[in-house]
């Protein structure tokens, strides 16, 4: 025995020791605390404030390719500068001309809406937001933006970029906020064929390429190529934005559900800058709607629902 | 093998650096492979020096680890004390072992944190059933000798 008890060895006491029981505390804990995540949103400052101390590390992980980025940016040479700017102005000019075409559908549309009293559905405000280059979980779509509390950022807000839907944010810090893309495999969102306004649900697979559409009958009228927008049901995600294109419609006799395969119009897995968006509008019209319902006399509904009868 | 006292700022220091390991971006080929240094930091010093941070490290390291870049709090937090508790139960038939039984044995210990996470994960509503989320364990496992050298030689004393 002598060989084992070297000068300095330290060992655990013989006697039993209270290492069970802590360990148990600590573990009654963890599960408090993920509790306390999972339900008690007004408890999220306690998370909040956590993320505010991993911020620094995120960052700092991040600053190599940011600063790479810079160096890239810094060292352009004067032909591909002009040749950016030529491209630049080129999209500009394009895109000015459908701004105009599009003013003039937005201007009938507010007339058209405005004959249906419905109000009409903008987007508020809009901020551009950088994407950290940390890897959060290969497996898990989410990434970490440096936009957060401070700069009006909400849990839930939905998220786009030059394409289409991107996401929407899941956690907040006052510095950052975290990100769940459309293609992560716990998201959902709601959509409509844009041909046919057929509603359904797009879900992520994991594959920043594809959403999977595993809620729609056989006979469901749906083609390749058909383009997906968001359907606004939900409540967080504005109406009519891009979400995917159909790439693949499987319909196999023997099972009662088409399987539908579509590819996101994001660059859901290149994007480096993303847009935030706020629709205080669209929560008003839901108010207006909601106090319109409320404000109702229920004599009229009750002849209506009995007609439907 | 002589134990000595591992000051507790050198422990936290090499704790940081496998946590930023963690979020460093890599290639998504090697991304899915990575495997959690923090756990294995973890399972050494549970092994090596039973003494020096009681489980309240690997509790705080699993918060720590949980706020950069976990899905829901608690979760690493909870994983890391149960990891940690096996090897502090265990620390003395695991120096004993020779070394390809201690990857083995590094194996099952990320394999039970795994499957708590995969568990916690399902309660949670964060569902991953990608088979690829077992792939860390084996990797875990592989590179257990060299991260045990490496931490070896930053703790010993010259």
């Amino acid at each position: 025995m002598p060989a084992l008890r070297e000068p300095g060895a330290r060992y655990a006491p013989p006697r039993v020791s209270t290492l069970g029981l802590r360990a148990l505390a600590l573990i009654a804990t963890s599960i408090g605390l993920l509790i306390v995540d999972y339900r008690h949103h007004e408890l999220a400052w306690i998370r909040a404030s956590l993320t505010t101390v991993a911020w620094p590390l995120q960052s700092a992980v991040h600053f190599p390719s940011a600063a790479w980025s810079w160096l890239t940016d810094a060292g352009a040479t004067r032909a591909q500068l002009r040749k950016e700017n030529e491209e630049l102005k080129l999209t500009a000019r394009n895109n000015q001309l459908r701004l105009l075409r599009l003013e003039a559908v937005q201007r009938e549309n507010v007339r058209l809406l405005g004959l249906l009293n419905a109000t009409p559905r903008d987007t508020e405000k809009s901020q551009v937001a950088t994407i950290l280059r940390v890897d959060l979980d290969p497996l898990r779509h989410r990434v970490l933006i440096d936009r957060g509390a401070r700069d009006g950022v909400t849990r839930g807000q939905p998220v786009i970029d030059a394409h289409g839907v991107f996401g929407q944010v899941t956690n907040v810090s006052p510095i950052g906020a975290e990100i769940i893309l459309l293609s992560d495999p716990s998201h959902a969102i709601p959509v409509q064929i844009e041909r046919n306004g057929l509603r359904t649900i797009a879900v992520g697979t994991g594959d920043a390429l594809r959403l999977s559409l595993p809620y729609l009958p056989r006979n469901a009228d749906i083609k390749v190529d058909d383009h997906l927008v968001s359907s606004g049901l939900d409540g967080i995600f504005p109406e009519g934005y891009p979400v995917a294109r159909i790439l693949e419609v499987k319909r196999d006799p023997s099972q009662p559900l088409a399987s539908v395969v579509a590819e996101p119009t994001a660059a859901l897995d290149r994007d480096t800058e993303v847009m935030l968006i706020w629709l205080h509008q669209r929560v008003s019209a839901t108010e207006a709607l909601a106090s319109q319902a409320l404000a109702a006399p229920r004599d009229t509904d009750a002849p209506r629902t009995s007609a439907a009868r | 093998m002589i134990q000595h006292n591992t000051p507790r700022w050198v422990i936290w220091l090499i704790s940081l650096a496998a946590l930023l390991a963690a979020i460093i971006p890599l290639p998504s080929v090697i991304d899915v492979l990575r495997p959690d240094l923090l756990v294995l930091v973890i399972i050494w010093f549970a092994v090596m020096e039973p003494r020096a941070m009681g489980l309240s490290y690997p509790w705080c390291a699993g918060l720590a680890m949980d706020a950069i870049r976990g899905p829901s709090l608690g979760e690493h937090a909870l994983t890391y004390v149960v990891v940690a508790y096996i090897a502090h139960r265990t620390y003395l038939r695991f120096r004993m072992f020779p070394l390809g039984q201690r990857c083995l044995f590094v194996m099952v210990m990320l394999g039970v944190q795994e499957a708590l996470l995969f568990w916690i994960d399902g309660v949670m509503g964060h569902a991953l059933l990608d088979w690829r989320r077992w792939l860390p364990m084996v990797t875990g496992a592989i590179v257990w000798p060299l991260v045990a050298g490496v931490l070896k030689t930053l703790t010993s004393k010259e």
